[in-house]
């Protein structure tokens, strides 16, 4: 569905995009994760034929964007991450001139375009002027206008962005709608973990280059060599630390600042070896409450895969 | 052709122009200006006179007046409405949008061009009643009244054209405006002058050049002259050898300018998509 072979995007000595290949399958949601000026936009400018790569080429349902852009804008739906509005049209008329900008007959737009304004929440809004809209009101209306021809492909780049929390929960809700609709999604976002629960795949760009690409699971599991553990426990909390120092595979282990119970320590066995930690630590006949592991989310993935990186 | 012109770019440039009350002050101030000179020029003629009498010369001079002004007045209105068409979408970031829908790049270029130009239009149709004034007094031939509407109307596309043109070239549009103004003045004040300086060099030794017929055949206001008072022009081209009479150089040069600035700005308004290197 979507494919980027060898995508090389250079600004004289600058590059911008360094060899990014990606491959992301029909229907899937794939967030795209990276810094600011990591290449993300420059991707998505590629892709919806913006901009002439350096070398390299990219792929929309099978059409080279390089050879015929013309075919691959009846298949993409593209919202920017910034982008303006004409503001003396009505909400319903800004529909109807890029509706009719697509080809689409006037009484096929008549019924497209209040369904439209349904799936974003803006039926309340169609005869509003554009300019009284809000921000979230606005990208909201981007977004029906980047599906007024139905395309297969929808390019967002930072759909969230400058969204109070309100406006980000909804326009999060209509991006799950859309996956349902089967649409293939590649959304960058600053909100990471927002993305993981709707993505099915993400990838991190750094500095133009694809650093880790693949089901927020597997990146999840990658990082998790190291878990963190909280156990939280009734009494002798001594001799549970006395008992977790003997362990080889347990390391860092601290109380936790606020909830004198708890001990936090680090883990590196795998799953089955947690498993067998917990029996034998029940079998000593320590009072154990709770034992969870921390939850690692796409922020942390980022942080952690970025590590060390040079954002300048 | 019919797709061309009657798409979605042109419906919507006509309807955001014509419903923005900046168009309808346009019209008023431009009308304003016209009637202002024309009342101006008929009270001058006749309270202040002993005769108190419009004659039918003063009305040619009237219509000549009007015709000057009014073409002045296109010459400074076209790069304005012009050179902001493209930039302005880019500065209003709305370009990115509208070239990542299928319209061809001739459509969006054509249709921007053709909403300036239908906005000076009906300046210039509404500006019809002033010249009927004229008519009255009678001293002009309908013909003349065609012929300079025809030259207006050569004269918006070209100029408007060029406006398009550094608009899709430059990215702000105060530069382009600027860029537009420059060359419209240099196509009006700079080769008057010099069609003057090296006519008179020229002429005064009595040899033969070729310069001043060059100079003189893409200054609109010269061709202006030349509907009223020919004599000007037949001497430059007399003393040029150029077979071609300067009126016609004129059209055909405004033609090319146009054809040329068209071409341009729809071949640089969407990035060529083929990678400049070598290819994966």
């Amino acid at each position: 569905m979507i494919e980027t072979v060898n995508l090389t995007k250079k600004y004289g000595s600058f590059t911008a995009l360094d060899s990014l290949n990606l491959k992301i399958e029909k229907g899937t949601v794939y967030g795209f994760v990276g810094h600011n000026g990591a290449g993300k936009s420059t991707t998505f400018s590629i892709l919806a034929t913006l901009l002439a790569p350096t070398s390299g080429t990219a792929f929309v349902n099978g059409y080279d964007v390089t050879k015929e852009p013309k075919k691959v804008r009846n298949h993409i739906g593209y919202m920017p991450d910034f982008f303006g509005v004409y503001d003396q049209f009505k909400t319903v008329e800004y529909l109807h001139f890029y509706g009719a900008s697509y080809g689409i007959p006037k009484n096929e737009r008549d019924l497209l375009i209040p369904q439209l304004l349904e799936l974003v929440n803006l039926s309340h809004k169609e005869e509003e002027y554009v300019d009284v809209l809000s921000r979230g009101m606005k990208q909201r209306l981007c977004l029906a206008r980047s599906l007024i021809h139905d395309p297969e492909v929808l390019i967002l780049d930072e759909p969230a962005s400058g969204l109070d929390p309100r406006a980000r929960i909804e326009m999060r809700e209509i991006l799950k709608e859309l996956k349902k609709m089967g649409k293939t999604l590649i959304i960058s976002s600053h909100i990471l973990p927002e993305l993981a629960e709707m993505c099915d795949e993400i990838g991190v760009i750094t500095n133009g280059k694809l650093v880790a690409s693949g089901s927020v699971g597997t990146i999840q599991k990658q990082l998790q060599a190291n878990k963190v553990i909280h156990v939280r426990l009734s009494s002798n909390l001594e001799e549970a630390i006395s008992f977790l120092e003997d362990e080889p595979k347990v390391s860092a282990i601290t109380r936790h600042d606020k909830n004198e119970n708890t001990i936090i320590f680090s883990y590196t066995g795998t799953d089955e070896e947690q498993g067998q930690l917990l029996k034998k630590a029940i079998l000593k006949d320590i009072q154990i409450v709770s034992f969870n592991e921390e939850e690692t989310d796409l922020e942390d993935v980022f942080l952690e895969i970025t590590k060390g990186v040079d954002f300048s | 052709m019919k797709s061309l012109l009657i798409n979605p770019v042109l419906n919507k440039e006509i309807k955001l122009r014509f419903r923005s009350f900046k168009g309808f002050l346009g019209v008023f101030f431009y009308l304003f200006a016209l009637g202002l000179i024309a009342i101006g020029f008929i009270i001058v003629n006749t309270v202040y006179t002993t005769a108190s009498v419009f004659s039918p010369d003063q009305s040619r001079i009237m219509f000549i007046v009007l015709s000057f002004v009014q073409l002045a007045l296109i010459l400074f209105m076209t790069p304005g409405l012009t050179s902001g068409v493209v930039s302005g979408e880019r500065e209003r970031q709305t370009l990115n949008i509208l070239l990542t829908t299928p319209q061809s790049s001739t459509s969006i270029i054509l249709s921007k061009l053709f909403s300036s130009i239908s906005y000076l239009l009906l300046m210039m149709i509404s500006s019809l009643p002033l010249y009927s004034i004229v008519f009255l007094f009678g001293g002009v031939h309908p013909n003349l009244l065609l012929s300079t509407f025809l030259l207006y109307l050569v004269v918006m596309i070209t100029i408007g054209s060029l406006g398009v043109l550094f608009s899709t070239l430059i990215r702000k549009t105060i530069i382009a405006s600027i860029t537009t103004y420059g060359v419209a003045l240099f196509l009006t004040a700079g080769t008057g002058f010099l069609t003057i300086i090296i006519g008179e060099m020229f002429f005064y030794q009595n040899s033969a050049t070729t310069v001043p017929y060059f100079t003189a055949m893409v200054n609109p206001f010269i061709i202006l002259i030349s509907s009223f008072e020919p004599y000007m022009v037949e001497e430059i081209q007399r003393r040029s050898g150029i077979g071609i009479p300067i009126v016609t150089s004129f059209y055909i040069t405004y033609l090319l300018i146009t054809i040329l600035s068209l071409w341009i700005s729809i071949k640089k308004l969407r990035p060529k998509m083929t990678a400049n290197k070598g290819r994966a």
